[in-house]
């Protein structure tokens, strides 16, 4: 048998759960429809109040985002861990953060950045200044890789568990704080017209940490959870 | 110390000690705090809380760094009494995470007027009050302990390299929102008479883990151990 | 200083107490209950003990 590189593995891996993701339409949907619910549910709770509305929208975005990439985190090694394919990768020899990453980033393309498609229009039903559209784009789509690397950590450790989903929502719910607080305060400070580059330096700060660090904790969780 | 038996007489053999340095810590430091130090001039007497605020506020950061040293010889060395020493230590630093928040609220009710403001402190100390409980859930949730003590390991860890961070962003959007903040007492002009109190209570905290960690680790070996010799010998005897 | 002036706290003594004794009673449960849990522990590993053994007699 030909022995992959690893780069060969990396986008092997990569392209493989692309295409299981794209496949499972309801997959692909359900965090996105999610994400639409819960942004209708605000005016119809606070009142269509246009004012009230456009000074909460960054946060009622920011939060349905993370609740629903927080709902969509099962996904990432399910259904590999209950055929199988999960222990095998863990046996390759590949290291295994990453591979780990490219299943976290084939997750984050299929469940993450189709927020980014909705999010303006949500924003435009929310009425969000104009002005802040390009950083709510921005923040999502440095934020939202964050949250599936983090997430990936919580997966991992609770995957062995019948009812993980609960106890996921408590590990990694904290974790998402840093994540929400400048987002969030990006779209708001842009929304008036002030400037968001600190904001924004700080989430791609973030991206980098997550991106070197959370792979090899995912990592190790997993060795565990299989073990 | 690594070994169970070892620590299980170690631990009894120190725990009336440890009780009895902890009495008198606790006693001088009550006594410090509640007669000897002078009201605040702002605050009057409602400052006291401090005394009890502060020094659990600090031991809950404390136990964290305790939880994830013992999460790295886990992961590291394999060590089973670091295991049972992290997650023996949970309970106890979830409880001073939440006498950090009540005290916190208590004193912010005469100061602010209200029992609760998302100041800088209180909200840090809530979202590490949750991880403390994720440990916790995630420990409970795992029915083969072994697993449970490597999993809570990771998430330890995990959790110490975002404390800092979790730290500073709430601080930093506090700072955004302007609002009230207990911050007051931590600039060094505080007078000696205010702050010796709060370091003998400080003491006599740390004092006090120790003791309840014993107490801990003790029940828990027993329980983990109960099947080998040693265990069957002590009962026996 | 009078006991009832220490008492009263400058009007305060419904915060300040009640910041004290929810210490005081949090730090007693967490030394009481591992306690318990040790004594339970003890007592139940005896009674086991005991009755392997009786099983063990008996069998042999």
């Amino acid at each position: 048998m030909k022995r992959l590189s690893l780069s060969q593995a990396f986008w092997f891996l990569l392209r493989r759960d692309l295409l299981l993701g794209f496949r499972n339409r309801s997959e692909l949907a359900n965090p996105l429809l999610f994400f639409v619910l819960v942004i209708t549910l605000f005016p119809l709770a606070v009142g269509a109040e246009p004012n009230l509305l456009a000074r909460i929208s960054p946060g009622i975005i920011w939060v349905a985002a993370l609740l629903a990439s927080m709902l969509s985190l099962d996904a990432i090694f399910r259904s590999d861990f209950e055929d199988g394919t999960l222990e095998q990768m863990l046996l390759s020899a590949h290291p295994v953060p990453v591979l780990v990453l490219a299943k976290v980033t084939a997750h984050w393309l299929v469940t993450g950045l189709p927020l980014l498609m909705v999010a303006p229009m949500l924003a435009m039903m929310l009425g969000l200044d104009e002005s802040a559209y390009g950083i709510l784009l921005l923040t999502i789509l440095l934020g939202t890789p964050v949250l599936s690397l983090i997430g990936s950590i919580g997966v991992a450790l609770t995957i062995g568990l019948r009812k993980g989903g609960i106890i996921l929502s408590l590990l990694v719910l904290p974790l998402y704080v840093p994540v929400l607080i400048f987002a969030a305060s990006a779209v708001d400070v842009s929304s008036v017209g002030l400037d968001a580059g600190a904001q924004i330096k700080m989430l791609m700060a973030f991206l980098f940490l997550a991106l070197s660090l959370s792979p090899v904790a995912t990592a190790a969780a997993l060795r565990m959870s299989m073990s | 110390m690594g070994s169970p038996p070892h620590f299980y007489r170690f631990a009894g053999r120190w725990l009336p000690w440890l009780t009895g340095i902890f009495a008198i810590f606790l006693i001088v430091g009550l006594y410090g705090g509640l007669v000897m130090a002078p009201p605040d001039y702002q605050q009057g007497e409602s400052y006291r809380i401090i005394f009890v605020h502060v020094p659990a506020a600090w031991m809950s950061m404390f136990i964290y760094m305790v939880m994830a040293s013992c999460g790295i010889i886990v992961l590291v060395w394999r060590m089973k009494m670091a295991e049972i020493v992290l997650i023996s230590s949970a309970p106890v630093g979830a409880s001073f995470t939440f006498l950090a928040l009540v005290t916190g609220s208590l004193w912010g009710k005469p100061m602010w007027g209200t029992y609760w403001v998302w100041d800088a402190r209180l909200t840090s100390e809530l979202i590490l009050l949750f991880l403390y409980l994720g440990v916790l859930g995630l420990y409970g949730a795992i029915d083969d302990k072994r697993v449970a003590g490597r999993a809570v390991a990771i998430l330890a860890i995990v959790g110490m390299v975002n404390i800092p961070i979790i730290h500073y962003s709430v601080d930093w959007w506090n700072s955004l929102h302007q609002t009230a903040s207990l911050t007051k007492f931590e600039k060094p002009s505080m007078p000696p008479s205010m702050y010796v109190p709060i370091l003998i209570m400080a003491l006599a905290f740390k004092i006090y883990f120790v003791l309840a960690l014993f107490q801990r680790v003790r029940a828990e070996l027993l329980y983990r151990e109960r099947n080998s010799r040693w265990v069957e010998e002590l009962v026996q005897s | 200083m009078s006991l009832s002036e220490f008492l009263n706290m400058g009007g305060y003594a419904v915060f300040v107490w009640s910041s004290y004794g929810l210490t005081l009673g949090v730090l007693l449960i967490n030394w009481w209950l591992p306690f318990q849990q040790h004594k339970q522990n003890l007592k139940k590993l005896k009674r086991q003990y005991r009755q392997d053994r009786k099983r063990n007699d008996s069998s042999s």
